[in-house]
């Protein structure tokens, strides 16, 4: 088996780190372990190592998206640095990047601090996509009363 | 507000206060932010990265906090005064590389410090001296609301702050406390320790963060996610953690009285005679040494006003303040000596460690000797 890291060396080290119950696992040859400092006693968190490497891959398996339209940056890119280009890259690589967070972090969905700005617009957004759902389903239901009530309540909304 | 003044007066979080401030050197919480439209500062091209700068700075200077603050571009500070604010935990040790395209504002009671072209537009944090997070994080949410309010930021309804690093995205926020734990290193017990510190999702760093050793006994524990929970819980789960670091450190220092008072006041002995008496010493060994003599002091062997020495040293024998004062840069054995007299002259009123008559304890400590 080879060396995670310099995919050259035999790997002797293999490590195993268990993280609120998800397994990660990751192995090294001698040269590459004592270099993450794997060994010394103070290394600590194997994260740190794990996303320089299991990122890219996780990000090609992705989809077939190669270049972010906004600012050019591509996935090879991100093998190179593991940092993304802008804002827009975090849609354009949506895919392969939703199975890299749910990895890496406690949950998937941001459940902090939203701007104060922005917390109208965007409550109003998720109700406008809550009715605009409720109408498509009242529609196939062939149900016209409540579509009719619903579309007043979109037309409401938009108006705001 | 000029850079010497900022670099002769030490931060007010060194002062050694705050609660729990004898295991507890600091707490801090920095949060990443990046402007929308903008590309992030590693891949913008320069100009790029001015017009990010330029539009932020200003905002930055016009916080009612940032009133008197230092305000500096990156190119306008020498190497040696970036290290001295690496040093201080000011700026990153990447923010230290960068250049033209870069700045930091900062306080003049050193306790916050905004970083713009960092790896995110903004990296802006807060520190003070003991276990105080939940402090911390509300002077610096302020910044954040009031920033907010001016700055178009990169935010994403599911995903929250948008950063570089999908490590940081979500509140994009890092806490952590500095914590002294000699007698966890000394009893063996640390690697234990920082294993179930990483299963509960906390990460164990060296002194400078990521990828730095621990020297001085001196860690950082912070969170390590940022996507999946809120802010005040991450703070008060990492708070409960240090609490029970600071109790498993305070049984730790116990049994060593108990149990190995012997290794215990040799190490305390030797730190003090060594530093007494040295004509050479780099700053690792003085690290150590210095926290043995905290730890002596934390147990009475010391008179309490041997504290505040004994921390200013911690910083004062860092490579880059040790420079600060020179005329030229010194070489390594040059800093080495410097850095010896200048650890004599603070010790030299210092009395002996007051080891009381009821220790040191009979001849058997079994094999307590270390070697």
């Amino acid at each position: 088996m080879h060396c995670d890291v310099c995919k050259t060396n035999q790997a002797t080290v293999f490590l195993t780190q268990i993280v609120e119950g998800k397994m990660q696992k990751v192995n090294l040859c001698e040269a590459c372990s004592k270099e993450k400092g794997v060994t010394d006693p103070t290394g600590f968190a194997l994260a740190d190592l794990l996303l320089g490497l299991g990122a890219a891959q996780e990000m090609e398996r992705g989809g077939a998206v190669q270049k972010c339209l906004v600012c050019g940056f591509s996935q090879a890119d991100f093998k190179k640095t593991g940092r993304l280009g802008c804002a827009s890259c975090y849609t354009t690589f949506a895919d392969g990047l939703s199975s890299l967070l749910k990895g890496m972090h406690k949950g998937t969905e941001h459940l902090g601090k939203v701007p104060a700005r922005l917390a109208k617009t965007l409550e109003r957004e998720s109700a406008l996509k809550t009715l605009q759902r409720d109408l498509r389903k009242a529609v196939a239901d062939e149900d016209y009363e409540s579509a009719a009530s619903i579309r007043d309540q979109i037309r409401h909304l938009d108006v705001e | 507000m000029a850079i010497h003044n900022i670099l002769n007066t030490s931060g007010e979080w060194l002062r050694s206060e705050g609660p729990h401030h004898q295991i507890v050197v600091s707490s801090r919480v920095r949060l990443a932010r990046n402007l929308k439209s903008f590309s992030f500062p590693g891949w913008a091209k320069k100009h790029e990265r001015l017009q990010i700068l330029e539009t932020i700075k200003p905002q930055v200077e016009a916080l009612p906090e940032m009133n008197d603050a230092f305000s500096v571009y990156s190119q306008d500070l020498s190497a040696l005064e970036k290290q001295v604010l690496v040093e201080r935990h000011l700026i990153s040790r990447e923010h230290a590389a960068k250049g033209v395209g870069s700045a930091v504002v900062m306080n003049r009671r050193q306790t916050l410090s905004i970083m713009i072209n960092e790896e995110d537009h903004l990296r802006m944090q807060a520190i003070r001296a003991g276990l105080q997070l939940k402090s911390v994080f509300k002077m610096i949410d302020k910044v954040d609301s009031a920033l907010e309010e001016r700055l178009d930021y990169a935010f994403h309804a599911h995903l929250g702050y948008l950063t570089a690093c999908p490590t940081n995205v979500g509140t994009g926020m890092r806490a952590s406390a500095m914590v002294h734990l000699p007698a966890l290193v000394m009893s063996e017990q640390i690697n234990q320790v920082i294993q179930a510190v990483n299963k509960i999702g906390l990460a164990v760093r060296g002194l400078y963060g990521e990828g730095t050793e621990a020297l001085g006994n001196l860690f950082q524990v912070s969170n390590q996610t940022t996507l999946g929970e809120k802010e005040d819980e991450i703070i008060a789960r990492l708070h409960k953690v240090i609490e029970q670091i600071i109790e498993h450190e305070q049984n730790a220092r116990q049994m060593l009285l108990q149990k190995k008072p012997n290794t215990l006041l040799d190490h305390i002995g030797r730190g003090y005679g060594i530093l007494r008496h040295a004509y050479s010493m780099n700053s690792k060994e003085a690290l150590n040494l210095l926290s043995f003599m905290k730890l002596g002091i934390d147990l009475g062997f010391f008179p309490e006003n041997c504290r505040q020495p004994i921390d200013e040293l911690f910083m004062e024998t860092q490579p880059a303040h040790l420079q600060k004062g020179t005329q030229q840069k010194l070489a390594a054995e040059e800093r080495d000596s410097l850095r010896a007299e200048i650890v004599r002259a603070k010790l030299s009123e210092f009395p002996r460690p007051d080891i009381g008559p009821s220790k040191p304890p009979g001849p058997s400590e079994g094999n307590g000797s270390q070697n």
